[in-house]
């Protein structure tokens, strides 16, 4: 039913983006784009709905044991959660740029702005899982009943380590996805696909790249900096 | 019924189109036949269908996905209603513990924890796997894109990804069945599903279904929204839209907002399992009351995830079948809005015992303005039908028998939502028979009225009027059977969720599995009229009931681009009084005369 083709179409010559007709059932370019944007913009709903619930579980424990969040929060390196934070940052006005540079045509920045992000992502993750996750649990600052940290405190530290790791990883999760899917439009770039007259894929994902930006700016001051 | 390979089928493209439509208008003749054409041999056929983007075929598919879960769901509970055919106080596992004929028990406890597993397993199979995505996914995918004019969904391919995702989701539930079950009940609470050793892996494989399943209803109900918004056809204001559209409309916007909750409610329950994080253990310190505000915050809306479609079929059903136009369009489509907006602010009325005082207070108070909207539309309806026309086809029988059967389960809503009588009803029969007469009597009810509405429609063939009756009155009179005796047996104090009960109880159980029994029946009748009706049902007309909303300017079955040309709306979804119907003998549904709507004054 769609109409994407990579070979152009007999005596078609123009670039991919030009020749690109939208799908079927949708009367022009414009109205395709328009219902992407409001579909990636619902998907953010769920996203931030999601993550609602992790806050919310978040504020509970904190009430319950304010001992325990305290004591956990204590163990992490803000320099670390400060330097993630940056990186997402840097990532986001990176991916920003890249739809501004579909929209003009400058397809080598677009596919350098893209690269970025993805090794922006990257050093998000080797942050969050080499230099955080790693050190933490081998010194058994893990999880629920896997938790064997011997100069615990308080007896609801595990669940601290619970919340924490929840969050954070489904968090990390995101971020990988989103790794993925920059990947995708890198590729694509690089056959052509993007320019100013298509770049439905690119505004969505970018869409999606900065909510999960904007759940880490949560996450970081309540799990990091908070006491 | 997916690969017919009769010619009729095929024939009856174009059939009754307005004139002049089948030739030339068309740039496309390959789309311009039935949905149903098989595409070359069987395994292409197959093939076909399993890579569908089209939302006909989509919405077929998801037919015949939530009929076989009814199924499933439906013996589970006939063996749930024969187990309690005797109390079984003192001869478990001898004589009267059904359950015992097929799995060998040894006491009490065991013969309880297979009944326990038989429960839940109905209870999550009917609720996750029928109900939650019955007329939206199946009935809402294939008439949604035609009643406002559109060619398709807006994503087809997340269509289609949702319907996979359904089914790997149904692959997990179906798993933990296979590997022993749950007995948790289709709620999933603290700490019976954390604490409790057994079954580890089961659970596990239940709660991932269910969050699989979520991401299947999030995306149908995305893509709804997104449909709405953009691809109305020309000439269709959002208030020339049919109230089926505005009912599926208000859900989507459930599904989108609810349900992400649940997923990450089921998320950490898995990680509870898994790695025992404590969140909702009491043993680790966690809160099991804040599971069930998690649960709830969900599974509240997600009633009206059930509800509001069911009511949107009703709104089509009575201004079509009694010849009227629908008394109150506004009310009726403001009224499934403010039902989705209140269905976030009443969770807590699933756990008044476990609440505050004032929490409860606020909850019952809340729960009470639910019932406001919802009789708003019950009192449209009822005026829709003073007057009317009424033909006592089987869909109009059923949706008579939803304003019965639904009305008989929202009023009992009402004790329910009130704080001093919950205390005595809850966890009673009472609450049980509430939510089978909103549930089945409303939506079930509901989805066998918009099946038989639009069988034709969608099949191209019709069913046999007669047979259809006769399973109707079996339908309802088992129904009724089944769960008004229970409101009594709840009043007296049955307990649910009891394999066993006092000996006082055991006419009314006795009543109820009868009831059970005429119902299965009533189904199973329903079940071979469609069969019948596919394999030698006479062919559709294309309008049959006179209708005036898009669906019944295309052929039926539609052809698979929908239209044969872009449909342009000149009229109100019902303006019965004013407009012909497309595509139908005129005289059979003759325009009433105008002078007798003013009758002179003697
Ligand atoms: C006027 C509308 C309604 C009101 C005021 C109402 C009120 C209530 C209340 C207060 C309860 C809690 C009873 C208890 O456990 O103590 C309840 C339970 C329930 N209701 Fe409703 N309800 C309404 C409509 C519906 C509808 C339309 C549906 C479904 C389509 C529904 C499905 C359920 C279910 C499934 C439960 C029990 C779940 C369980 O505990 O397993 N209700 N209702
Ligand atoms: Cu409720």
């Amino acid at each position: 039913m769609s109409s994407i083709t990579s070979t152009p179409a007999s005596g078609d010559t123009r670039p991919y983006h030009e020749r690109y007709k939208p799908a079927d059932h949708f009367r022009s370019r414009d109205d395709e784009f328009d219902a992407v944007k409001f579909g990636v913009w619902l998907l953010l709903a769920t996203e931030v709905l999601l993550f609602a619930g992790l806050f919310c579980a978040y504020a509970v424990f904190r009430m319950l044991y304010p001992e325990a969040f305290a004591n956990g929060s204590h163990h992490l390196n803000w320099k670390l959660g400060a330097a993630n934070t940056v990186i997402l940052l840097l990532s986001s006005f990176t991916i920003a740029t890249s739809i501004h540079n579909a929209q003009k045509g400058q397809i080598g920045w677009l596919k350098f702005n893209l690269a970025f992000t993805v090794l922006c992502g990257a050093a998000f993750l080797v942050i969050k899982g080499v230099f955080e996750y790693y050190p933490k649990l081998s010194a058994g600052k893990a999880p629920g009943i896997f938790f064997s940290y011997p100069f615990a405190t308080d007896p609801y530290e595990p669940i601290w380590w619970g919340i924490y790791y929840c969050a954070t990883g489904v968090h990390a999760t995101h971020v990988f996805v989103g790794i993925c899917l920059i990947t995708w439009l890198f590729i694509r770039a690089h056959k052509g696909h993007f320019g100013p007259t298509h770049y439905n894929a690119v505004e969505g994902v970018g869409l999606y790249w900065h909510i999960v930006d904007v759940i880490w700016i949560f996450l970081f001051p309540l799990l990091y900096l908070i006491h | 019924m997916t690969t017919t390979n009769d010619p009729d089928m095929i024939a009856n493209e174009g059939h009754g189109a307005s004139p002049g439509a089948s030739n030339g208008a068309l740039h496309d003749a390959h789309h311009d036949v039935s949905y149903l054409t098989p595409k070359g041999g069987f395994w292409a056929t197959v093939w076909d269908w399993a890579t569908t983007i089209d939302h006909e075929k989509i919405g077929v598919m998801y037919l015949c996905a939530i009929l076989f879960m009814f199924f499933l769901g439906g013996m589970l509970a006939l063996l749930i209603r024969l187990e309690l055919w005797v109390p079984n106080t003192v001869i478990i596992g001898v004589e009267g513990d059904f359950l015992g004929r097929f799995i060998k028990h040894d006491s009490l406890a065991e013969a309880g924890n297979t009944f326990n597993r038989v429960m839940t397993l109905h209870g999550a199979i009917m609720v996750f796997l029928f109900i939650i995505p019955s007329i939206p996914a199946a009935l809402g995918n294939f008439f949604l894109p035609l009643m406002i004019g559109a060619k398709d969904v807006a994503f087809p391919r997340l269509n289609l990804l949702s319907w996979y995702i359904y089914v790997f989701g149904a692959i997990f539930a179906v798993s933990a069945i296979l590997l022993g079950g749950v007995d948790t009940g289709w709620t999933f609470y603290t700490p019976y599903s954390s604490a409790v050793a057994a079954d580890h892996a089961n659970i596990v494989l239940m709660v991932l279904g269910v969050f699989i399943l979520g991401f299947s209803s999030i995306f149908t109900g995305l893509n709804f929204v997104v449909t709405v918004h953009k691809l109305r056809c020309p000439g269709m204001g959002w208030f020339d839209m049919p109230l089926f559209v505005w009912a599926i409309y208000a859900t989507a916007i459930i599904q989108v907002l609810a349900t992400p909750v649940i997923g990450i409610t089921t998320l950490l329950l898995v990680f509870e399992r898994l790695f025992g994080i404590g969140i909702f253990d009491p043993n680790l310190g966690g809160d099991p009351v804040l599971f069930q505000h998690f649960f709830w915050f969900y599974s509240h809306p997600v009633v009206y995830i059930m509800i509001l479609p069911a009511m949107g079929i009703i709104s089509e059903v009575i201004p079509i079948h009694s010849r009227k136009r629908i008394f109150g369009y506004r009310a009726i489509a403001f009224s499934s809005l403010a039902i989705a907006a209140i269905a976030f602010l009443v969770w807590g009325h699933h756990l008044f015992a476990a609440e505050g005082p004032l929490v409860a207070v606020l909850f019952s108070a809340l729960t009470f303005l639910v019932a406001i909207p919802t009789a708003v539309k019950v009192f449209n309806w009822i005026s829709t039908l003073y007057k009317g026309s009424i033909r006592l086809d089987t869909a109009m029988l059923y949706t008579l028998a939803f304003l019965w059967t639904f009305s008989v389960g929202g009023l009992t809503g009402l004790p329910l939502a009130t704080l001093a009588t919950n205390l005595q009803l809850h966890d009673t029969y009472f609450v049980v028979a509430h939510f089978h007469y909103t549930m089945f009597g409303g939506t079930v009810i509901a989805l066998l009225s918009g099946l038989h509405h639009w069988w034709g429609k969608m099949f191209g063939r019709e069913y046999a009027e007669r047979p259809a009756q006769i399973g109707f009155w079996l339908v309802f009179i088992g129904f009724n059977l089944t769960f008004l005796t229970q409101f009594i047996l709840g009043i007296h104090g049955m307990p649910r969720r009891y394999a066993s009960y006092v000996p006082e109880f055991q006419q009314l159980h006795q009543i109820s599995t009868i009831g059970s029994v005429i119902l299965a029946s009533g189904f199973l009748l329903h079940l071979l009229v469609f069969v019948h009706s596919l394999v030698a049902g006479p062919k559709a007309k294309p309008n049959k009931w006179g209708g005036l909303t898009l669906e019944w300017e295309t052929s039926s079955p539609p052809i698979e681009h929908n239209f044969h040309h872009e449909p342009l709306v000149k009229h109100g979804p019902y303006d019965f009084d004013d407009f012909v119907p497309p595509q139908c003998d005129p005289d059979e549904f003759a325009r009433p005369d105008p002078p007798q709507e003013h009758p002179p004054t003697p």
